[in-house]
């Protein structure tokens, strides 16, 4: 028996993460990780509460939020590339202006 | 009992890949690290009695996601990570304000979550039932989320391709 309170106490621990990792990386890939990882501690507060309210909609939520995990990925991470070639660097301090 | 100590066992690991996915200086690391998050992740939806959950999570996120992660790292020969003003004013304020908002998250979750426990195999969520789900209850936002997907991959091929070779079917004049 694990008390409901540790799994979203890890995955409060894990968003965290997941913001710090976006304020304080540089890099643009990075930042997308921990957009992920932001994500992945939200889908850990869904399945534990599926499991405590004995509802299984929670784990078909978990669901749609990794479909839209894999669209951002796909979009953001060609977003990436498109950046890399015009500007050549991936440091998001480097991308400052709108025009070229 | 045992159920846990594999809990505690694999949320060590859970927070260990997260907190080196901050420290990493180089992003290849910062993906491995999330790749072992997100295995232990999948043991912990186990342990929730959320077995299809688990696989989806083992094949989707760790395979196909990072795989996706790990070609852009490649594909645009990704350095170790410079620092600037900006990175290092962020890590002085970021990492306190991390440790004071995760300590207030979990005492206010300790606090107010109640005092309930999940039991091992409290809920079985075997695809049968998800499916059942899926395909009844919640049939129309799956059918919105499959016109998302595909309007996500063909902005993803309009993004990634090159200006010059956008439509190599067009004649010019």
């Amino acid at each position: 028996m694990v008390p409901l309170s540790y799994y979203l106490v890890l995955s409060g621990i894990l968003f965290a993460c997941g913001v710090t990792g976006f304020i304080i990386k540089r890099n643009i890939i990075t930042i997308f990780m921990s957009i992920e990882l932001m994500l992945n501690g939200v889908n850990l507060s869904f399945v534990a509460f599926a499991a405590n309210w004995k509802a299984l909609s929670g784990q078909v939520f978990v669901f749609f939020v990794m479909v839209v995990a894999a669209a951002e990925a796909a979009v953001g991470l060609a977003i990436i590339i498109a950046v890399y070639r015009n500007r050549e660097t991936l440091n998001v301090d480097r991308v400052n202006l709108l025009k070229l | 009992m045992l159920h846990l100590i594999i809990f505690l066992v694999f949320a060590a690991v859970c927070i260990a890949g997260a907190v080196s996915l901050l420290v990493q200086r180089h992003p290849i690391n910062s993906a491995l690290s999330l790749i072992a998050v997100m295995v232990s992740l999948a043991v912990e939806y186990l342990l929730l009695g959320a077995e299809f959950v688990a696989a989806v999570q083992v094949i989707v996120y760790a395979g196909a996601i990072m795989v996706l992660f790990v070609f852009v790292i490649m594909l645009l020969n990704a350095g170790v990570e410079e620092r600037t003003l900006g990175s290092r004013v962020a890590t002085i304020f970021g990492i306190p304000a991390m440790l004071v908002g995760s300590g207030l998250l979990a005492w206010v979750l300790v606090q107010r979550s109640g005092t309930g426990s999940v039991a091992a195999g409290a809920l079985w969520g075997d695809p049968q039932k998800i499916a059942q789900l899926l395909f009844h209850e919640f049939l129309l936002p799956f059918e919105v989320t499959s016109v998302l997907v595909l309007i996500a991959i063909m902005g993803a091929v309009v993004l990634a391709s090159r200006p010059d070779q956008a439509q190599p079917g067009k004649k010019e004049g």
